[in-house]
């Protein structure tokens, strides 16, 4: 069985976030980027898979600039078989991603696309499903379990007040919620192994997909922030504040 | 213009979250109308209710009544050519469906809105709600989730009409297996006008229990968590609060045992107050609280819970 995992190359979490003065957008110059955090708990899924005996074969895949290779090495590092880097300098928007998505499926035909069910840049939770329905096939998103035989996928999934489990016939797609697993830390013999693993490299154009935007950006901004209140003397003083001063209790 | 609506509910109540959703559709402008997809009657009928509604159109079948997001699909795509917009609350089942619909229209999603500024231009967050930034779509359509935290519910005393609506037919590749739905007697903590949450600094899953419990029964409240203390498997996943988790709005939010990693803080920047019960002076979270307690909650929540037995809670 062969897995897709799409994997983005984003700012490090660790790192904080400064909106460029010209609110032009969040200043990305000399930062950490690292693998989108919930595409790492993919690619571990997948390669759980593959330690399960359900996969056999791993294609990990990155759309993006030159650097995202060192995204896609990770993902190798952490048990991928192969990678494959769709080489852009533009910033695609997530309808652009799935078409270039569902170009590269109908090439490799997968039997199961896992990605994390969001970017932590844009936070859009959009690209599995949009791949999906661009497919024509099943989602299963924000995924806390996953079991794969007999050409289904049976998902938990976290939604709103608890798990809901559903079964989805392959070829699917399927989004990466926290909980499903705690990625490895790739050992430093499998950074080696993957260094000589294939890696190809190939323009978007090749793919011929509409990859044009259709929104644009007017306006980066800081958010509203809350600013400090006061510190209470004690349990007393808080109730009384809440009662007369809030008017919350 | 038309607006179209998708309801979020539970299947026998309609939450309030549709409401608030409907605001934000007449922020764009033009008629309402909300589509009530699975749920029993009494879910349609609490939707026509809504101030500003002028026709609720409820379909059934076994699985829009399981949110089969592919059902969902097969009800709502035919009727795209309707309307000019297309929302749903940002809930579990809204996130779902719309960048799938999204797809098949052809169109750029707009999640997790914050603001209409236009019918086409919006504001959204981004970094974790770190960023936030406005986009104007080029698109025929909007398709959106929508906040609902940031926009006040529509009012009640609408009298709009309900009717039937095909459920489509969708493919049998997706199938309901089961539901595990925590029926805990407490209020939904998306909704809780009152939300208690604790962090890691309570050590064990018991004691998690043992000091938010009785409180949260003390002031009606709902029970949240940050995600330390999910992941140190003190709360279940659902009440993760946070920008991964669960965004609140409560008028109350009181924060016990948690430092405030920005993630958290972005998630319930919009309570109205925010309480924060924790043994470190400089702990993050007391940047944005409006009352600070500084000191053990071992002693502070039973001096808390006497205090507010004394007036009446």
């Amino acid at each position: 069985m062969k897995l897709l995992v799409p994997v983005k190359r984003v700012l490090d979490f660790n790192v904080k976030v400064r909106v460029k003065a010209d609110q032009s957008g969040v200043d990305l110059a000399n930062l950490k980027m690292s693998m989108n955090p919930f595409d790492e708990i993919a690619v571990e899924e997948a390669v759980r898979l593959k330690e399960k005996g359900v996969a056999t074969d791993i294609l990990a895949v990155s759309i993006g600039p030159m650097q995202a290779q060192d995204t896609l090495r990770t993902a190798m590092a952490m048990g991928a078989d192969r990678a494959l880097l769709i080489q852009t300098d533009e910033d695609l928007q997530p309808l652009a991603v799935a078409k270039v998505l569902k170009a590269l499926v109908d090439i490799e035909q997968p039997d199961l696309v896992i990605l994390g069910k969001q970017a932590i840049d844009g936070d859009n939770n959009a690209v599995g499903q949009m791949l999906a329905a661009l497919m024509g096939r099943p989602q299963a998103t924000f995924a806390s379990k996953i079991e794969v035989s007999g050409g289904v996928a049976t998902v938990t999934r976290e939604v709103d007040g608890g798990l809901q489990t559903i079964a989805v016939d392959l070829p699917a797609v399927i989004t990466a919620d926290l909980r499903l697993n705690e990625p490895r830390f790739a050992s430093l013999p499998n950074i080696m192994k993957a260094r000589k693993k294939p890696l190809d490299i190939k323009p978007l154009a090749e793919f011929g997909a509409d990859t044009a935007p259709r929104l644009q950006v007017t306006k980066v901004s800081e958010p509203e922030t809350r600013k400090a209140g006061i510190k209470v003397a004690g349990a007393a003083d808080l109730v009384a504040r809440l009662k007369n001063e809030a008017g919350v209790l | 213009m038309a607006v179209l609506v998708i309801a979020d509910h539970d299947g026998a109540h309609l939450r309030e979250t549709t409401a608030k959703t409907v605001t934000a559709a007449l922020k764009i402008g033009g008629d309402v109308d909300v589509a009530v997809l699975g749920g029993s009657a009494a879910v349609a009928e609490a939707a026509a209710k809504i101030a500003g509604v002028r026709k609720v159109r409820h379909a059934s079948s076994d699985a829009l009544g399981h949110g089969l997001v592919e059902a969902e699909e097969a009800a709502i795509l035919p009727l795209a050519g309707e309307y000019d917009a297309i929302l749903a609350p940002a809930s579990s089942a809204g996130k779902n469906l719309i960048p799938r619909l999204a797809a098949k229209l052809d169109l750029a999603p707009i999640t997790d809105v914050l603001a209409v500024v236009d019918a086409k231009t919006f504001q959204r967050p981004i970094y974790a709600g770190n960023a936030v930034e406005t986009v104007k779509t080029s698109d025929a359509k909007v398709l959106a989730t929508i906040r609902p935290t940031v926009f006040d519910a529509a009012p009640q005393g609408g009298s709009a009409s309900v009717e039937a609506l095909a459920a489509g037919s969708a493919p049998a590749f997706s199938r309901f297996v089961s539901q595990d739905t925590a029926s805990t007697g407490r209020p939904e903590l998306g909704a809780a006008k009152i939300v208690v949450s604790g962090g890691r600094a309570l050590g064990s899953e018991e004691e998690f229990k043992a000091v938010l419990e009785p409180l949260a029964d003390r002031l009606g409240a709902a029970i949240g968590a940050s995600r330390a203390a999910v992941d140190a498997g003190y709360a279940p996943n659902d009440y993760q609060v946070g920008q991964t988790g669960k965004v609140v709005a409560p008028d109350l939010y009181i924060a016990i045992g948690i430092s405030g990693a920005i993630q958290h803080l972005a998630g319930i920047k919009d309570a109205r107050v925010i309480v924060a019960i924790n043994t470190d002076p400089d702990a993050p979270i007391f940047g944005v609280a409006d009352y600070g307690l500084v000191g053990d909650y071992k002693t502070l929540i039973p001096e808390l819970m006497a205090e507010l037995a004394k007036v009446g809670r």
